[in-house]
């Protein structure tokens, strides 16, 4: 007989209920409101009283109504079936929900449990495997999906029995496996885990080395991400970070994308979802939607069930990563969850840290970021989970808790300036201000030596360089007015719009522009360069910006053609003659 | 206040505060209505047998032995086509004279849409006003506010964009507003004989302002009625949500919690959001589009309110008074609409979204070399050509006074690129530059005229 109890208070989404038995920190409760069970995890706990938090609006709960716990903490459900689904904070798969509204209590199960997979065993009679290791796959969608050992496997066991290769339902036993005790565990394709919990089941996680492509030039060119890196996105609203999210989504290269939209606008979500079903991904062909996992929780939702959305999101990624994948994850936006945490420790009347956020804020958001990560798994295959969360910082202030606590745990800053946006330069990442921690571990460079070219490291810097001299520059020529430079200065402040216009700016709505792969912003990096590092004979800065603008006007009729095709070559054609007009020999 | 059967009445008040009552009572629920004194009251707190009531006009001259009767659900609107062209205070009283409305009653603060039962938004909302059709497209669905200081002319504005919009219905959720303006609102939908596609709920200054905090969800469960039964376009105006979260950190602040940024209470963005979000497109044709006015203080967006907006919202609008015209612009640098993507170049001719970046860029230089002028530096020529683009770019395309349509918008602005740029300068990809390039120079002085003549 699970733990019961009753409702003896009632403050917002805050409820305390006595309990007549044993109960659990972030325990699981199902409250009854005359029928309608509504979800709640315990928080706090003081004597026979739990205090809970409700993921549903409270409206209409009396005292006296009846609560009953689940002896468990909030779970995910995890097996094939779950690529192109869309769910809420608690995964519950919003297609099955009926409906134009989210009725209060409203639930579906997160796997269609009758769906029939074609299995194909992996792993034999005798042989010796503890959580995570792999029994067999499935095709889900073009995912070889394994089947694997339950994570709450306790310890080593010996397989009894496996399936033979054939059609089951995900329910269906695939496996038998003795544990050390001797006990023997039914396996299916189904397995839970509880999301707060990190699952711990691979052999190491060694510094990320290989570069992760995104089709975002200012990112991969001059802050790459990495392969198991994590990074964030600050910005004030109407900066771009959602278009900026959304390009990384469609154009990254990734295995599998799961993007949780957390307390953030639903017609962003719905843009997502109209149009991942129409786009094509360009490495398998398919639709992009059949690589894509999306929990949307938006703010609109319960805020309880929104912080619960970005560990569901983690713990999805995780369960993928043990099969071998590379996995990117986003979150936008993590401030939502933040301020979730503030008004939960607000009611329970904790004494507030900076900004009323609670005092473990850091630890939170430090202890989520470190879930991310390339590993190897115990068959020597690897695995990676890129994570990318978007910060809202409030006023677009840099030093709130939420952004510094987030600093100090990712190690790729994209920041976004208002300034940059104002003036419609998209994307909006600073070029100054941001910065990849990735450009100084040794394993990056030397991977960017072999996948990209040799001494590739040098040519980010000198663009770097560059585009910090010119902004020196600048505010020169705004302190001394045109004249008031010598002519050399405007050539360098050219140079760095020059690098600005070419490399950083990027029409995220041009079908082309969209998305540079590496090679392509190898190409016009090397050719930036070269023009950055030419000299150029000048009489005045009249000239100078009557040339540059000519030759950006140009460089940018590049970006907009297929590369290498006929219109492009006669751009760059247009551009070799541009140069040599001016171009001094050296 | 009649009394019903079944209904459970009170008449001992245990604790009494500026804002709250608390009594000793079984079997209520939260965030159930109440009448304390006659007096509108919901119930925000319960701890065993001790239920706090938040009282929206106040607790002035309550008794320890004043009456308290509970209604047993939360607070509701009756909806009905009945609606039409009638106004209403903050419980959904009515307050224009007529007769009381039959209809089902139901309780306001509904269920959230289920984001997958969503349609994306894609019917563009002409206004006829350049600065938004053009450089900040309104699409169906969408929320979007004003952030405008009190002195500039948003009421204005904002009756003029839901008049032209061609709403199947307009909902005024007035908060706060004072008494001239209401009278202003109603004058000015009398005269465009608008009246009958028109329903309000009014709190204005005389009003308590702890009331406004039901002004959104009357008028969104009103909005709701005619979305989905009667797949209409319905257009929401909510004037000022400034006000409606100033009253939201009073009531936090009797009910002891801790404040956040500027005084106001940590769950402001949720609170905030629920209302916004509101605004949908609906599967079967139906709409729900806010469009609200936040007003800041001294121009400072960094605020809880307007920032907090910010984040929720699909862009702001912005005014500002543009001297060298001598009239009020939507300022194009910071305003912004995020969904035009959605309908421009899409709905609207192809070159759209490239012209209205160009548009904006050269603008842009022209601040520059206006900021350079104020130094005491020397323009250059091409500075000079920028900084008579923009003022014409400000007289025919960004004051609020414009009224043309899209086509025509896009004409000026092609004119206006050729009349002082070549076509390397204005950065718009090749072939469209090709196709557009205008060819008649002289076409931008007789459009001047006619506008003259249509006014």
């Amino acid at each position: 007989m699970s733990t019961q109890g009753i409702i003896t208070g009632i403050v917002a989404n805050l409820v305390l209920i006595q309990v007549d038995g044993p109960v659990a920190q972030n325990e699981i409760c199902n409250i009854d409101l005359e029928g309608t069970k509504l979800k709640a995890e315990i928080i706090k706990i003081n004597g026979d009283i739990a205090y809970v938090q409700v993921f549903e609006n409270t409206a209409g709960l009396k005292v006296g109504h009846t609560a009953s716990f689940t002896g468990h903490m909030l779970e995910v459900t995890l097996g094939p079936g779950m690529l192109s689904k869309r769910y809420d904070g608690l995964q519950n798969d919003l297609e099955l929900i009926e409906g134009l509204f989210l009725e209060r209590g409203s639930s579906s199960p997160a796997l269609d449990e009758n769906a029939v997979w074609h299995f194909h065993p992996l792993a034999k009679i005798g042989d010796t495997v503890g959580a995570a290791d792999w029994l067999g796959e499935v095709k889900e969608g073009w995912i070889n999906h394994k089947i694997m050992v339950p994570f709450k496997f306790p310890g080593q066991g010996t397989i009894v029995s496996t399936a033979a290769e054939g059609e089951y339902k995900a329910r269906d036993t695939m496996a038998v496996i003795k544990d050390s005790k001797g006990v023997t565990h039914n396996v299916s394709m189904i397995m839970t885990w509880p999301v707060k919990i990190t699952p711990k089941f691979y052999a190491d996680k060694p510094r990320p080395s290989k570069i992760f492509e995104t089709g975002v030039r200012v990112i991969d060119t001059l802050n790459p991400m990495v392969e198991g890196g994590t990074g964030f996105i600050p910005g004030p609203f109407g900066c771009g970070k959602t278009v900026l999210q959304h390009a990384l989504s469609k154009y990254a290269d990734a295995d599998l994308i799961i993007i949780v939209a957390c307390g953030e606008r639903a017609n962003e979500v719905v843009e997502i979802f109209t149009e991942f079903p129409e786009l094509d991904d360009p490495r398998t062909g398919r639709k992009l939607m059949e690589r894509t996992i999306i929990i949307c929780n938006t703010s609109n939702m319960p805020v309880a069930s929104r912080e619960a959305s970005v560990y569901t999101g983690m713990t999805i990624a995780e369960y993928y990563r043990s099969m071998g994948l590379k996995v990117l994850l986003l979150a936008d936006s993590t401030s939502r969850w933040a301020q979730a945490l503030r008004e939960m420790s607000n009611r329970m009347e904790e004494l507030p840290g900076p900004d009323a956020f609670p005092m473990d804020l850091p630890a939170i958001i430090a202890n989520f970021y470190s879930r991310a990560g390339y590993v190897h798994l115990n068959n020597g295959q690897s695995g990676s989970i890129t994570f990318i969360g978007t910060v809202s910082p409030a006023g677009g202030n840099l030093k709130e808790p939420v952004t510094e606590s987030t600093k100090k745990a990712a190690r790729a800053f994209y920041a976004l300036s208002q300034a940059r946006a104002d003036s419609k330069r998209y994307p909006a990442i600073d070029p100054i201000e941001s910065y990849s921690k990735y450009l100084e571990y040794s394993e990056v460079i030397e991977n960017m030596n072999t996948t990209i070219e040799a001494g590739w490291i040098d040519k980010v810097t000198a663009l770097k360089d560059m585009l910090l001299r010119g902004k020196e520059v600048k505010d020169q020529i705004n302190i001394l007015g045109d004249d008031g430079v010598p002519v050399h200065y405007h050539d360098i402040f050219w140079k760095s719009e020059l690098i600005d216009a070419i490399i950083l700016q990027q029409d995220a709505f041009d079908k082309v522009d969209c998305s540079t792969p590496l090679s392509r912003q190898k190409y016009m990096a090397k050719l930036v360069l070269d023009i950055c590092q030419a000299k150029f004979t000048f009489e005045n800065f009249e000239e100078v910006t009557h040339y540059f603008k000519k030759m950006i006007n140009n460089l940018k009729q590049m970006n907009y053609q297929e590369f290498d095709s006929s219109s492009f070559k006669k751009f760059r054609q247009k551009h070799d003659d541009v140069l040599s007009e001016r171009k001094s020999a050296s | 206040m009649k009394t019903q059967a079944f209904q459970k009445i009170y008449t001992k008040i245990d604790n009494i505060t500026k804002a709250t009552c608390t009594i000793t009572a079984e079997g209520i629920g939260n965030l159930e209505m109440a009448f304390v004194d006659n007096r509108p009251a919901q119930v925000v707190k319960i701890f065993g047998n001790k239920v706090t009531l938040q009282v929206f006009p106040g607790t002035e001259n309550i008794a320890t032995n004043s009456e308290v009767v509970f209604l047993g659900r939360g607070p509701t609107l009756k909806v009905g086509d009945e609606l039409r062209g009638r106004f209403f205070d903050a419980y959904g009283n009515v307050i224009d004279g007529g007769p009381d409305i039959e209809g089902e009653e139901v309780e306001i603060n509904g269920p959230t849409i289920n984001p997958v039962r969503r349609k994306q938004p894609s019917e563009l909302i002409a206004t006829g006003i350049a600065g938004i059709d053009l450089n900040n497209t309104l699409v169906t669905g969408q929320k979007i506010p004003f952030f405008a200081d009190p002195d500039q002319p948003f009421n204005q504005v904002m009756a003029d964009v839901a008049l032209r919009a061609k709403a199947d219905l307009i909902v005024l959720g007035g908060m706060g507003m004072s008494n001239d303006d209401y009278l202003y609102y109603k004058a000015i939908f009398d005269n465009a004989g608008a009246l009958d596609r028109i329903i309000c709920f009014m709190n204005t200054t005389e009003n308590p302002p702890v009331e406004r905090l039901l002004i959104p969800d009357m008028s969104l469960t009103a909005a709701e009625h005619f979305a989905i039964k009667h797949n209409m376009k319905v257009l929401v105006l909510l004037t000022d949500m400034t006000l409606y979260a100033d009253a939201l950190s009073i009531v936090s602040n009797r009910m002891d919690q801790i404040p956040s940024k500027d005084s106001m209470p940590g769950s402001l963005y949720s609170d905030l959001a629920k209302i916004y979000e509101k605004a949908a497109q609906f599967p079967d044709g139906g709409s729900i589009t806010i469009i609200a006015v936040t007003t800041l203080s001294g121009g400072d967006i960094t605020h809880a309110i307007p920032d907090n907006t910010g984040y929720i919202t699909e862009g702001q609008l912005y005014l500002r008074r543009d001297t060298d015209i001598g009239k009020v612009i939507i300022d194009p640098f910071r305003s912004l609409s995020r969904l035009k993507q959605l309908v421009i170049g899409k709905k609207t001719r192809a070159d759209h979204p490239q012209v209205m970046n160009a548009a904006v860029r050269l603008y842009s230089d022209a601040a520059n070399a206006k900021t350079k002028q104020e130094n005491g530096f020397d323009l250059t020529e091409y500075d000079k050509r920028s900084l008579n683009f923009a003022k014409e770019y400000s007289e025919h395309l960004l004051a609020i006074d414009v009224n043309i349509d899209i086509d025509t918008m896009l004409q000026i602005a092609w004119q206006l690129f050729a009349k002082y740029f070549s076509k390397d300068e204005v950065g718009i990809k090749q072939e469209i530059v090709d196709q557009f390039w205008p060819q008649d120079e002289q076409w931008l002085d007789g459009q001047a005229e006619l506008t003259k003549q249509n006014s």
